[in-house]
């Protein structure tokens, strides 16, 4: 009469209808589907296994308590024990028609399966997430944006650069004659220690040698201001002026990178004029 | 309203100069109700104001001018480096107890060239295309790093491994979204963990430059404005990624530049053009790192010891306060 009334004809509440199935949603149902066997409104007997906090309980409904509601379902505590559980099962169900057994005990064991899926999930480590919160991160998006306007990065890394080049960490790698000649003035007044001088001196000469062939050959050109090269050979008779006589040994490797331009250039000239005469002898009895 | 505004602006003739125009005492130009008109008398309002404040500009100019050496000093405008809020923590760069402590902490074996720094980098679960690439160009960014996929393994047991071969510092680049977003710098032989907020992340294409790609070259570091307590350990945090010897041959710079508690990542190329000016090419990765927190041992999110975390109603009610 009730699977009459509620089945397939007028309307049940726990029914759910999909395209191809239809679901029960209520909670003593064993299987879940909407059907004649499995619907615990029609049916004067029925037993669910579920389960509480990790503890899975067997609920069963006999007609004799159909007109007490409060007392329908009947609940045993199912043991822990897989094989002994599935045993009681049997024991509490016996003279039970077989669709109700077998499904309990086919829910049982998925129940069983899906509690020890959670311990062990929750043994390892589970991602937390956490929510964006929209205006903070816009907040911070903006004062991102203002401080790196504020920072300046170019010109703070080549400010840095500067100063580094400055307290000669890059030691001699660069040479930059203005540079170098301040440093050689500042050690005139210290004093020049003679080992290094000796040390370098060779490897002065070793320099000397290569620098001097790219000096005379240019030196005809020396008429142009402009003329970046021969800035460069006088730049270097300046240093092998220097090297001889002070500890600082200019080792200038070149690395493609364009000699000097810029301010250091004007400065230069007049430098050259006082010099060249100087160096010219003394390079002339090196090579000799 | 519209009676005191003056000529419409459906006049084909101009309409005659603001200070022609006279406003009834209680007008304002947001009142007038038709848009097209209350558009453009605010436009003529606003001319009007810039021509007042450059009149007086003008002015001041004349009488600076006019002054001559007895003028008063050019105010300083406020910025808000000015205005910063003294942190007690600021480190003095003579003070002992910092030396000292310095000495000890955990990067001293570091810092004495004891040990050399290689880097593990790794990624959060499942990383996407933009984080896999990124962890590789950061690879090539720091030398002696090594890029390792994490395929579900737990951090705690990455960690002892880690120790075994020596690695000196671990970094876990989280990604959500397919975008890189956060990352866990982590000192390995029992060092501080510092968890960063990443943003702004280019990768390398997406830089406007012309360059080509960093060397295997040791790059410089530079570390600017990390001033408090704080600021300082991280940056130290920072330092010892970089092996100690940079090779100045290759002319590469990687810089953490502090501003506001935004840390800026940059890689660039140097040339020194000549003494006084020196030409910077960008190069590498970027990106901007905010500080989370600071963790005292490794890597440990629910028993760890936390040495400063960011509390976001305590710390970010005042603009002119920094910690870093």
């Amino acid at each position: 009469v009730v699977w009459s009334m509620l089945g397939n004809r007028q309307f049940c509440s726990y029914k759910m209808t999909t395209k191809t199935q239809n679901f029960c949603r209520n909670e003593y149902n064993l299987t879940g589907l909407c059907n004649r066997s499995s619907c615990p409104l029609a049916n004067s007997q029925y037993a669910t296994v579920r389960e509480e906090k990790g503890r899975c309980y067997l609920y069963m409904k006999t007609i004799e308590r159909a007109a007490f509601p409060r007392r329908l379902w009947e609940r045993v505590l199912l043991s822990k024990n897989y094989e002994k559980a599935l045993e009681e099962i049997d024991e509490n169900l016996i003279y039970w028609p077989r669709f109700i057994r077998h499904k309990c005990k086919q829910r049982f064991t998925k129940i069983t399966q899906y509690l020890i899926r959670i311990r062990k999930l929750t043994l390892k480590r589970q991602r937390k997430l956490v929510p964006l919160r929209r205006k903070i991160e816009r907040r911070e998006n903006r004062r991102e944006e203002k401080a790196l306007i504020a920072a300046q990065l170019d010109n703070a890394i080549e400010k840095e650069l500067l100063e580094r080049l400055k307290q000669d960490t890059y030691g001699d790698i660069y040479n930059f004659p203005i540079h170098a000649f301040d440093k050689a003035l500042q050690q005139q007044d210290a004093e020049s220690e003679s080992e290094s001088d000796a040390e370098r001196e060779e490897d002065d000469d070793d320099e000397d040698v290569d620098k001097r062939e790219f000096v005379e050959a240019e030196d005809s050109e020396l008429s142009d201001f402009e003329d970046m090269d021969k800035l460069e050979t006088s730049s270097e008779e300046e240093q092998e002026e220097e090297q001889e006589v002070e500890k600082k040994a200019s080792h200038s490797k070149s690395k493609g990178k364009t000699p000097l331009k810029g301010p250091a250039r004007r400065k230069r000239p007049y430098i050259e004029i006082e010099y060249e005469e100087e160096t010219e002898p003394s390079s002339k009895t090196k090579a000799a | 309203a519209g009676d005191g505004s003056g000529p419409a602006p459906g006049d084909g003739t101009d309409p005659p100069a603001p200070e022609r125009v006279l406003f009834p005492p209680t007008f304002s130009v947001s009142e007038i109700k038709n848009k097209q008109r209350r558009h453009f008398m605010f436009l003529r309002w606003k001319q009007q104001q810039r021509k007042e404040k450059l009149a007086l500009k003008k002015k001041r100019r004349k009488e600076r001018e006019a002054l001559g050496d007895k003028a008063p000093p050019k105010a300083i405008p406020k910025t808000i480096e000015n205005q910063r809020v003294y942190d007690e923590t600021t480190v003095d760069p003579n003070d002992e107890e910092v030396a000292f402590d310095e000495a000890t902490d955990e990067f001293a074996p570091y810092f004495n060239r004891q040990t050399v720094p290689k880097i593990l980098i790794t990624t959060s679960d499942r990383p996407r295309g933009r984080t896999v690439r990124f962890c590789e160009q950061l690879a090539t960014v720091i030398p002696n790093s090594h890029v390792y996929y994490r395929r579900g393994l737990a951090l705690k047991r990455i960690i002892p491994q880690c120790i075994a071969r020596d690695f000196t510092d671990l970094i876990v680049i989280n990604e959500d979204r397919k975008i890189p977003n956060g990352l866990v710098l982590s000192h390995l032989p029992d060092g501080p963990t510092a968890h960063f907020r990443m943003s702004s992340v280019r990768l390398r294409k997406e830089i406007k430059r012309k360059g080509k790609e960093p060397t295997e070259h040791v790059p410089e570091v530079i570390l600017n404005n990390f001033t408090t307590r704080l600021g300082h350990s991280i940056g130290r945090m920072f330092a010892a990624l970089f092996p100690h010897d940079p090779q100045f041959i290759g002319r590469q710079v990687a810089t953490f530049h502090n501003q506001r508690d935004y840390i800026f990542f940059r890689f660039h190329r140097y040339i020194f053009k000549s003494e006084k000016k020196v030409g910077i090419q960008e190069l590498g990765p970027r990106f901007t790192l905010k500080l989370r927190s600071l963790q005292k041992g490794t890597f440990d999110s629910k028993f760890g010891e936390y040495e400063w975390i960011h509390k976001r109603r305590e710390m970010d009610t005042n603009r002119r306060k920094f910690h870093l």
